[in-house]
């Protein structure tokens, strides 16, 4: 229990660096999207920090995991994560949305970097993450008792895609247990609350009936997100997903839970307050 | 074309075991050798193409070569960002098969006409697009876009094209491949609609014209040599496309000609840009977008005497 608590006072240390380095990019780039990144910082820094077997000294090694940002334009708090991890430095993180940058509001493959796809356009990524986890399930399902798996994120409201919904219906058919679809259920999307531009919910009772295993969490508790990630895959014949809850803007009080937080870049007073509310205890 | 298309697939994936091919639902009574030979490397997606070009990229992105089918109009509309973003923006080596180019689904309506396909297909940065005019070319670039990475748009006929050429050796990706040596006028003709070119061909000989002409199987990239080359030599270009005018090969020469300082002309014959709800055969519809044989021919007679 004492590794766990450690585990768990680890991770959410890590991800106050993640949130700080979010706030940062934001502010010096004057772009927006703070409430995304901030809604799924929190789940990126368990997935990256304890679950993934992906390492930045072997990044294209044929058996590590995969992980899509579906819903790109929190690619914010990939960057921080990714290099957090070790695979760029700090200069490189910080040439975000410069011009001749590397890194822009939404991400662009390079997979050195540990970026896995280009996205930024939703309703594409849960696609895509079915082509490698078939060939992946393919290659490895008989030969090796380790069968890399594949993480995508997507938003909430990125299930109002169509596309979507095929990809659902697909990844059940051919029972791809290896992959893991983790919905940001933050329930903001650009104009409008989900519930209000076009109800999703129960989302985790729509997964369901698709034939996917389906479990929810608070998408801000370090001890539950790492348990339900531990207990991966869920099933060995029906692909996972996890309905994440979470806080659009997450522990910066004037924005949680806002509809501007998806737009508002900061100014330096603001960016003072949200470092300071980012510092104080994770509240979950 | 089909049966061209489907025993070289299948010769293909034979040596290449990493070759896939997805269909979203179409393909009966053509993919079932396939299916049966190489059962895990076949997948029917089911009708959902925006999922099948995401699927492709997916599998291409992991080493695989992978071609997608549907009809051209399914195969390049309702997919169009997932081409253009998940796989051409990532290089994937993915082969994307429309099949019906133009008429051939005639009798299916307006949903299955596929007349604007190598326009929007020849935008996509990285593309290429190939539009083979008999079984001998299907065969050249089913197994060219095998053996060469990157992302293609081949447009099939349907079914019983006949034979133009007597073997593939002399094909090249990006040029040309004469099909008569004339004198009088150059004609580049691609895909389907070759057979009424040579037609149309044969009753201007009557006249004493004596065009050569070209198959242009290769849209995208265009054969910008040759296209100058024939315009230093000839005062008369006539394209010939079962497309819209707007975006195909009338379109690429004559991007390629306004360019250079050339007084010869170009005359585009092709699919008006207006709205054509019409039913019937692909021949029916042909003579009525003056595509027939003796339309154009009399269309080229006309243009003669202008220049």
């Amino acid at each position: 229990m004492k590794k766990n608590n450690d585990l768990v006072k680890f991770l959410e240390k890590t991800a106050k660096v993640i949130k700080k380095n979010i706030l940062k990019l934001s502010y010096k780039a004057h772009v927006g999207h703070i409430g995304s990144a901030l809604s799924i910082a929190d789940i990126l820094t368990v997935l990256y920090f304890s679950t993934l077997r992906i390492s930045p000294n072997k990044p294209l090694t044929k058996k590590r995991d995969r992980f899509i940002l579906s819903k790109g334009h929190a690619a914010s708090a990939l960057y921080p994560v990714l290099s957090h991890k070790g695979f760029f430095t700090k200069q490189v993180l910080f040439s975000f949305c410069k011009d001749n940058a590397i890194f822009g509001v939404h991400p662009v493959i390079d997979q050195k970097k540990g970026i896995e796809l280009s996205t930024g356009s939703l309703g594409h990524g849960l696609s895509v993450a079915i082509g490698i986890a078939l060939h992946l399930k393919k290659t490895y399902h008989n030969v090796s008792n380790h069968v890399p798996r594949v993480f995508v994120l997507i938003s909430d409201a990125e299930q109002n895609e169509g596309s979507i919904w095929e990809a659902i219906m697909f990844a059940a058919h051919h029972q791809l247990y290896n992959l893991i679809a983790i919905v940001d259920d933050n329930n903001y999307q650009a104009f409008g609350t989900a519930n209000n531009v076009l109800n999703l919910q129960p989302i985790e009772k729509k997964w369901e009936t698709f034939g996917w295993y389906t479990k929810v969490v608070n998408g801000h508790d370090m001890q539950q997100l790492s348990t339900v990630f531990n207990q991966l895959p869920f099933s060995e014949n029906a692909p996972s997903v996890i309905i994440a809850k979470t806080k659009t803007a997450h522990g910066v009080s004037f924005l949680e839970n806002r509809q501007e937080a998806h737009y508002l870049p900061l100014d330096k007073k603001l960016f003072t307050k949200a470092m300071k509310d980012i510092q104080k205890k994770h509240s979950p | 074309m089909r049966t061209a298309f489907i025993n070289t697939l299948i010769k293909q994936a034979k040596t290449h075991n990493n070759l896939f091919l997805l269909t979203a639902d179409l393909g009966f009574n053509l993919f079932e050798p396939f299916q049966q030979a190489f059962p895990d490397r076949f997948i029917n997606v089911g009708v959902a193409e925006q999922n099948m070009m995401g699927i492709a990229a997916g599998l291409a992105l992991s080493g695989n070569i992978v071609f997608t089918y549907s009809i051209a109009t399914f195969a390049t509309m309702r997919p169009f960002e997932q081409i253009r973003t998940d796989i051409a923006s990532h290089n994937c080596h993915v082969i994307i098969i429309g099949g019906g180019g133009g008429y051939s689904y005639g009798h299916d309506s307006l949903t299955h006409h596929a007349v604007e396909d190598i326009g929007i297909m020849r935008m996509i940065p990285g593309m290429t697009v190939l539009t083979p005019a008999d079984p001998v070319e299907v065969t050249w670039a089913i197994t060219y876009a095998t053996m060469h990475p990157g992302p293609y748009y081949i447009r099939l006929g349907k079914r019983g094209e006949p034979v133009i050429h007597q073997d593939a050796v002399r094909f090249k990706l990006g040029k040309g491949t004469y099909i008569v040596k004339g004198s009088d006028i150059a004609i580049l003709s691609c895909g389907s609609i070759i057979k009424n070119t040579i037609d149309a061909s044969h009753i201007l000989a009557k006249k004493n014209i004596h065009p050569t002409i070209i198959s242009m199987h290769t849209i995208k990239p265009i054969d910008k040599n040759l296209i100058i080359t024939l315009s230093k030599k000839y005062k008369l270009i006539v394209t010939i496309e079962e497309h819209n005018l707007i975006g195909g090969l009338g379109s690429a020469v004559a991007e390629v000609l306004s360019e250079i300082k050339t007084s010869c002309k170009l005359k585009r014959i092709g699919i008006p840009d207006t709205l054509i709800l019409d039913i019937g055969s692909q021949q029916y519809l042909q003579n009525i977008t003056g595509l027939s044989a003796n339309k154009i021919a009399k269309t080229i007679f006309h243009e003669i005497k202008t220049i």
